[in-house]
């Protein structure tokens, strides 16, 4: 097994009860401890060391924190850390290969210019992920994909680029397939 | 913006989790969490008690049988949404849960926790006034049935008491002759509507038997808008009854302005939403 990119456990600082919570995370199981209150956005970035999952407004309208939970994408600030609690989350930290390779999806953000800041980037992705897992022929009209990607909030680029690249992160995982 | 600290139970039956609300009345049922946990992190609500359903099998799952789909409290917004059964039963509940925020809040929130949560705007507690639906409850004191107008009472409050849980939604599946119809207007795609309205109507002939058409948004609660439905009942639903019903139903519009919509926008979006609404839910019945 490949050697853990999670941060070691961390002593507690809060007086906070803490309770074992048991997840699969990017494929990797892992125990920690965390108070009831902490949200699974601060388990995954403070305790477990991956900050490629990002907070922007903390309830659930920016999309910045998603990431997929048993497989679908949800919002990780709207989730208490002890609610997955034998959940299989997948954050960006998962999707590239182990080499570096970017996942398709990467790739075409990268080629459409579909990120400035990059702050949103992340969220983008997973919600994209998930859905092509739901819908493996997706609707690629500008309609389908506007609607899907609604939940996720863009300030640089005024998402026609962030559309584009999900129609061609499409077509480079067919391109990938055949 | 992170919440106060609670006691956190996880049950796995309807008993237990009974029990542990019963045991302290700042006790409140944890479903989805996509509208609880965003006031608790604001700090708006400070539960002492989390008690989380998420580990009880038997509040999940979908059911078509005797005309009616019975959805399980924990069942998801996007399981029920791509539920073939239900909306072949009742197509207008993909209609009107396509409007349910976004794609990722619907794949936690939960159709038992969205009505008990009872926001006077969301979508799926007027889909239950307008077709009639009801709603089963555990208590300590065993189970019982509320039928969506006894529900809701007022801005997320319900007829339930702290310590019952909602079980299973009941939802009527589309009588036959029916047409249906919902549309809501939002500043931005997925946001709280400023308004939204459910209509059905039931033809004989050419001739409105039934209308049965509900809003929200507009008020402390989801309304049945008994006047516009009087407006179409009886008669042919063509534009001047379109246009009349949607005079009626401005009464009913008792929110206060706010920063998104004055009164009389507000009154006027109604209209035109009872308007279009009774016109698409005409087409759809067949006529």
């Amino acid at each position: 097994m490949a050697k853990s990119v999670l941060k070691k456990p961390i002593p507690p600082t809060s007086s906070d009860p803490r309770v074992p919570v048991t997840l699969t995370i990017n494929g990797e199981t892992v125990t920690r401890e965390a108070s009831p209150r902490m949200l699974l956005s601060d388990f995954i970035r403070h305790e477990l060391g991956l900050t490629g999952t990002h907070v922007g407004c903390e309830h659930g309208v920016c999309g910045c924190c998603t990431v997929t939970i048993d497989g679908r994408a949800g919002r990780s600030c709207l989730a208490f850390a002890v609610q997955a609690d034998g959940a299989v989350i997948r954050t960006i930290e998962g999707v590239a290969g182990e080499d570096g390779t970017l996942h398709p999806i990467q790739q075409a953000m990268m080629e459409c210019h579909a990120l400035q800041c990059g702050y949103c980037t992340p969220g983008f992705v997973m919600s994209m992920l998930s859905y092509l897992d739901e819908t493996p022929q997706p609707d690629l009209s500008d309609k389908a994909i506007r609607e899907m990607l609604s939940g996720n909030l863009c300030r640089c680029t005024g998402y026609s680029n962030i559309v584009k690249a999900f129609r061609r992160g499409v077509e480079l995982m067919n391109a990938t397939a055949d | 913006m992170k919440p106060a600290l609670f006691d956190y139970v996880a049950p796995e039956t309807v008993e237990a989790a009974v029990a542990a609300l019963a045991g302290d009345e700042t006790a409140r049922p944890l479903a989805g969490g996509q509208s609880l946990i965003p006031t608790m992190n604001f700090r708006l609500s400070t539960p002492g008690r989390l008690v989380d359903l998420g580990k009880i099998e038997s509040l999940r799952g979908i059911a078509v049988e005797n005309g009616s789909i019975r959805v399980g409290a924990m069942t998801r917004h996007r399981e029920l949404e791509a539920h073939g059964a239900a909306n072949a039963a009742n197509p207008l509940i993909g209609e009107v849960l396509d409007n349910v925020a976004h794609i990722a809040i619907r794949n936690r929130g939960t159709v038992g926790g969205s009505i008990a949560h009872a926001d006077s705007a969301a979508e799926l507690p007027c889909l239950l006034v307008a077709s009639g639906g009801t709603v089963s409850v555990q208590g300590p004191d065993g189970s019982r049935e509320i039928a969506a107008d006894d529900l809701f009472r007022f801005h997320m409050t319900t007829t339930l008491d702290q310590t019952e849980i909602l079980t299973e939604v009941r939802i009527p599946a589309l009588p036959p002759a029916t047409g249906y119809a919902f549309e809501e207007f939002a500043r931005r795609r997925g946001d709280f509507a400023l308004a939204g309205v459910c209509t059905l109507l039931t033809l004989e002939g050419s001739v409105c038997r039934e209308a049965r058409i509900a809003a929200c948004g507009i008020g402390a609660r989801p309304i049945r808008l008994a006047a516009a439905e009087d407006a179409l009942r009886g008669r042919v639903v063509d534009e001047d009854a379109r246009s009349e019903a949607g005079e009626a139903a401005k009464e009913y519009m008792t929110a206060p302005a706010d920063t998104q919509a004055s009164v009389a926008y507000r009154r006027d979006l109604l209209a035109a939403l009872v308007r279009r609404t009774s016109e698409t839910a005409l087409k759809r019945a067949g006529r």
